[in-house]
């Protein structure tokens, strides 16, 4: 810490942070556009302007720029001297002479940061009466509206676009006044990140376009601490709900995690919220039902001896009290046989190894990080995108030996031009990440696990020698150990996506190997499938193919499936063989999909945006998520029809269950604690879901009835959906929305909620972390190598490909989704493309079923492999079977037939 | 589109023969496009996305570059570009006054063609001559110590004594 002293005050700040961020973390107001806490300072606006003073006799002082400034011992400042008042007051006046009057129509009026700094400053009275300069704008995609008269040149955008998120098609044009942030033409902003710059933005030039097709003011949404359910990553959100739709989401900060950016799946994949064919209303045999009716349907079925398919897309609430309704041995997971064995040696890895599961921001601090068979750019993008940053180290090193601050953003990049930090990435096709690897090894899924424990041996003799290797991955193995043996932090990452359960015992017998050799644990991060897959896996069920199988012997009277589709996770005649024999299966979704159709009694239940409980990420981090909004139709929590149903359990609201799952279940114990529980209050209030502002209270819905309905009670949380209370002072876990006085932008506000800006939030970041390293006993290597996979001629090895936006299910039924998500295809590589005969599209095997689907040459699938992207729209359904035979189709017919 | 399809053979092997002096091609992107301009007289999309391709560079990456400078055009100039200097030592010297006259001639404003596609008058910083003020380049002939009542010298091909060819 050091001593600094600003407008006469004393204050002691963290030293080596810039002068903006260490007043901003002090509490105080100062104005400021192009620096962001992630972004670091480039001195760019001019306007967070200070009065920095020599000494005490010094009373004049010089204008100086706050974020470009070192705090140092004894510096003295004057943030409210009238030359920097006078100056920042100046600086705002010559932002505003291009700035067009249009406010009230500005969807970003109202969390605008531009407003609320020109508010600050005291600039409300224009003297420029010239003409405004004019762009023509550009459609940018489904997701982002674009309106370049509003653009002040902070010049924020290109710099979270193109350095931090690594995205080429956004750049300034022109020079001077003129200059215009944009595309080269029309076109959908490619970068996964790009709904960040609807944050990023400190006005109105870029917003949310799904959004804006169904406008609400911030100031009128009703909004709820959430938790994103469209990966394993478990990034902090905050949906918000206004006359019955889902609105929006935006980012919560979460230090530990997500910190201020999301990726695009995440902000719109909302849209399957606010589908009009959601299931609302409990069907029996396709006929709409009462939910008494439902109730006792699923009380009959529950008195047969039914078994439980759980879901990773849901609560571990709702898993758990569908898991005590038809017992422990009754219970199953619903997901594929492999994901299961794979997020088996996972949850055994994390709960026994001596290996470290780090956080998002711990990833980011990695000096060498090795990608093991995964394409997180596309199953996790946002863990990705911490990798991304991870690279940077080496650049911040070389600058602190220069006695560059990692905050100067600029003087770092250049110094550092492209280069980028050790990362390895050994995968089963290209990746997101290829570009900033040192090496790219791209093997077979077998011969990627066969190199993986080849790197575990390289690092400790151990572990288990892999043979038959050949010279070239004999010395990948080698390097690559020698760059971990060398690194302060290193971090090994991988997961679920290859579908080869060898790879994931890879990665972990990695981590191990460098816990053994550094004597302390070492990182690895598992990615996983879904929101929830490790959470289902923590309450110990059995896998799916075991439940298939026993229903062949008919002794499964009854099914109870909860949020997921079986198709996607077992073969499609399987399923159907199970279904058919089942006496009955009742399905408790939100949305409609193939199980859906086949199943006698369907049970609405309500989406993440209307529902409460808590998901475990693939970190092993439980959190809370909190209804927005109150389900449609007769829909109701997955947890409360079970728990209705249970003979015997009376639970009343979500903390009973809550409170069960922890006692039942050991590792899960702590899960309690991920937020407060549903009495807690606020001077005897509840936390408001609605602001202060809210307007139309009274109105929204007279054209129904004149009375103001009464608000909705929950009894599941200490939220309530009101606006009376104290949102404020709420803790993290309950904090809906992000609001101070003087700073209404959702990622500048939340400053005012950080101890240290960008740092954690204060009382600390949501969420507990049910997983800490075994520090001693020794971990049993893993011994089965897998066996080089020889093609044999005519069949080919699949491999798993995945999309950003398609691959997940649930965001691949929103509308501004839909329009990027790729066509159904297989890749082969371009050699196997010619020995087919330049095919455009071939006929496949698919589990017994004749499929056509075109073929794209890509030259990072491995020869031999074919790449299949999972869970497209379109594709054949279920998992994708190990191999494929394959033939050129014919031309014109169906391909079925010949 | 490969970039055989759009740029010429001549052009590619200008671009490449630069390529050779920068370690990254990227460093290149001017006298690339200036190799463009030689040829074409100006800058057109599709160009110069087949630049961006030799290059190995997003469009928006070149385009950035192209648009930053003014001697880059990215919209189609007469066959002689005028460039009339507006800063202040030709200021001083009744630049404004030779700008309309010009205008006047040409019957177009800055940022204009001439309907025949000869002329294109566009302002500058400085040319570099504010000794000989008010300074005036057509093509690339620079005229010296421009009189407002002399314009039509500007035009004239023949070394007169108040528009002196220079080469400096």
């Amino acid at each position: 810490m050091v001593g600094i002293v600003v407008d006469g005050e004393p204050h002691e700040v963290p030293a080596g942070g810039n002068l903006l961020q260490s007043l901003l973390s002090l509490g105080l107001d100062l104005p400021y556009f192009c620096w962001h806490p992630a972004l670091g300072s480039v001195g760019a606006c001019r306007q967070c302007a200070v009065v920095q003073y020599r000494d005490e006799n010094d009373v004049t002082g010089r204008v100086a720029m706050a974020c470009m400034t070192p705090v140092a011992e004894g510096l003295r400042i004057g943030l409210k001297a009238p030359a920097a008042v006078e100056f920042r007051a100046g600086i705002i006046e010559l932002l505003m002479t291009n700035h067009p009057h249009d406010c009230p129509v500005c969807e970003e009026g109202g969390e605008c940061h531009l407003q609320d700094m020109t508010v600050m400053t005291g600039h409300t009275f224009r003297q420029y009466r010239g003409l405004k300069r004019t762009h023509r704008n550009q459609y940018l995609g489904p997701f982002i509206n674009h309106e370049m008269n509003r653009c002040i040149a902070c010049y924020r955008c290109v710099r979270f676009y193109r350095d931090y998120a690594g995205g080429d098609d956004l750049q300034v044009f022109a020079s001077r006044n003129q200059v215009y942030f944009g595309r080269f033409e029309d076109g959908a902003l490619e970068n996964e990140f790009s709904g960040n710059l609807v944050e990023v933005c400190p006005t109105g030039v870029f917003t949310d376009r799904t959004f804006s097709a169904h406008f609400t003011r911030k100031w009128d949404l009703q909004t709820a601490p959430s938790v994103c359910v469209h990966c394993g990553v478990g990034c902090n959100t905050t949906p918000g709900e206004r006359y019955g739709t889902l609105k929006r989401v935006i980012n919560r900060y979460h230090g530990d995690l997500n910190g201020y950016f999301l990726c695009d799946r995440g902000r719109f994949g909302y849209g399957f919220v606010n589908c009009a064919d959601r299931l609302t209303e409990p069907m029996l045999h396709g006929q709409p039902v009462t939910r008494a009716e439902g109730r006792a349907r699923l009380r009959d079925v529950t008195f047969k001896g039914a078994i439980g398919i759980g879901s990773p897309r849901a609560s571990l609430e709702a898993n758990f009290a569908l898991r005590e309704l038809v017992g422990p041995e009754n219970f199953y997971a619903g997901c594929a046989d492999a994901d299961y064995a794979m997020l088996d040696t996972i949850r055994r890895v994390l709960a026994s190894w001596p290996v470290h599961s780090p956080s998002l921001r711990e990833v980011e601090g990695a000096d060498v990080v090795l990608v093991l068979g995964e394409d997180v750019g596309n199953t996790a993008p946002r863990l990705a995108l911490a990798i991304r940053q991870a690279t940077r180290n080496c650049m911040l090193a070389a600058a602190a030996e220069l006695k560059i601050a990692p905050w100067q953003d600029a003087a770092v990049r250049e110094l550092a031009q492209q280069v980028r930090g050790p990362l390895f990435v050994l995968a089963t096709t290209g990746t997101r990440l290829d570009e900033l690897a040192e090496v790219v090894v791209r093997r077979t899924p077998a011969d990627i696990a066969r190199l993986g424990f080849a790197i575990a041996h390289a690092l400790e003799p151990a572990a288990p020698a892999v043979s038959g290797l050949s010279d070239e991955d004999r010395q990948h193995a080698e390097s690559i150990a020698e760059a971990l043996k060398r690194a302060d932090n290193p971090l090994v990452v991988s997961g679920t996506g290859s579908g080869e359960p060898a790879i994931v015992e890879a990665a972990a017998q990695i981590a191990c190997a460098l816990s053994r050799r550094r004597k302390q644990p070492a990182s690895v991060s598992f990615v996983v499938p879904e929101c929830n897959s490790l959470g289902l896996m923590l309450l110990d069920p059995k896998r799916l193919g075991k439940a298939l199988e026993s229903a062949e012997s008919g002794s499964v009277p009854a099914a109870i499936v909860l949020e997921s589709d079986l198709f996607r996770s077992a073969r499609t005649e399987a399923v159907e063989s199970f279904l058919s024999r089942v006496g009955e299966t009742v399905l408790l979704d939100h949305s409609p999909q193939a199980t859906a159709h086949r199943a006698q009694i369907v049970l609405p239940v309500g989406t993440f945006a209307e529902t409460e409980g808590t998901f475990v990420n693939g970190e092993g981090r439980a959190q809370r998520f909190f209804a927005a909004m109150s389900p449609r139709g007769a829909a109701m929590d997955s947890w409360r029809w079970l728990a209705e149903a249970h003979p015997r359990h009376d639970w009343q609201c979500l903390d009973e269950v809550t409170g069960a799952c922890a006692a039942a279940i050991p590792v899960l114990a702590r899960m309690v604690d991920a937020a407060p529980r549903a009495d807690f209050r606020i001077d005897g209030l509840k936390i408001p879901r609605q602001t202060h502002r809210r307007s139309g209270r009274t109105a929204a819905s007279a054209h129904i009835d004149i009375r103001e309905p009464q608000p909705q009670d929950d009894t599941d949380s200490a939220l309530a959906f009101t606006m009376e209370g104290d949102a404020f002072d709420a803790p993290a876990a309950l904090r809906t929305y992000s609001w101070a006085p003087s700073w209404n932008s959702n990622g500048q506000s939340i400053a005012k909620f950080q101890d240290e800006v960008g740092g954690a939030l204060r009382g600390g970041d949501p969420g507990v972390r049910l997983f800490e390293p075994v520090q001693r006993g020794a971990a049993p290597w893993f011994t089965e190598i897998p066996r080089a996979v020889a093609a044999e001629p005519g069949v080919w090895l699949t491999v798993p490909r995945y999309h950003v936006f398609g691959s997940e299910a649930l965001s691949a039924r929103a509308e501004s989704v839909v329009e990027r998500i790729p066509a159904p295809y297989v890749a082969l590589h371009p050699s196997d493309l010619a020995r087919l005969g330049h095919a455009d599209s071939v006929e496949l095997n698919w589990h017994g079923f004749r499929e056509v689907l075109p073929v794209l040459a890509d030259d990072t699938v491995v020869p031999g492999t074919i790449g299949v992207p999972v869970g497209l729209p379109g594709m054949p359904c279920g998992p994708c079977p190990r191999t494929l035979a394959l033939r050129k189709a014919e031309p014109h017919g169906s391909g079925v037939s010949t | 589109m490969t970039p055989e399809t759009i740029l010429t053979a001549a052009e590619i092997a200008e671009i490449q023969a630069e390529l050779a002096h920068y370690p990254s091609p990227s460093a290149a992107s001017i006298e690339a496009l200036k190799v463009v301009q030689k040829h074409r007289g100006w800058v057109a999309d599709e160009p110069l996305k087949a630049v961006a391709s030799l290059l190995n560079m997003s469009p928006e990456d070149l385009d950035a570059v192209a648009t930053f400078y003014n001697l880059i055009f990215r919209k189609p100039v007469g066959r002689t570009v005028i460039y009339c200097c507006n800063s202040v030592s030709c200021w001083m010297l009744e630049a404004d006054v030779v700008r309309e006259r010009l205008s006047e001639r040409l019957g177009i404003g800055f940022g204009e063609t001439t309907p025949d596609g000869a002329y294109t008058l566009l302002p500058i910083v400085c040319l570099g001559a504010c000794d000989h003020a008010p300074v005036v380049m057509v093509g690339e002939r620079l005229c010296h110590d421009v009189r407002p009542a002399q314009i039509d010298a500007v035009f004239a091909d023949d070394v007169g004594p108040a528009s002196t060819a220079s080469a400096r």
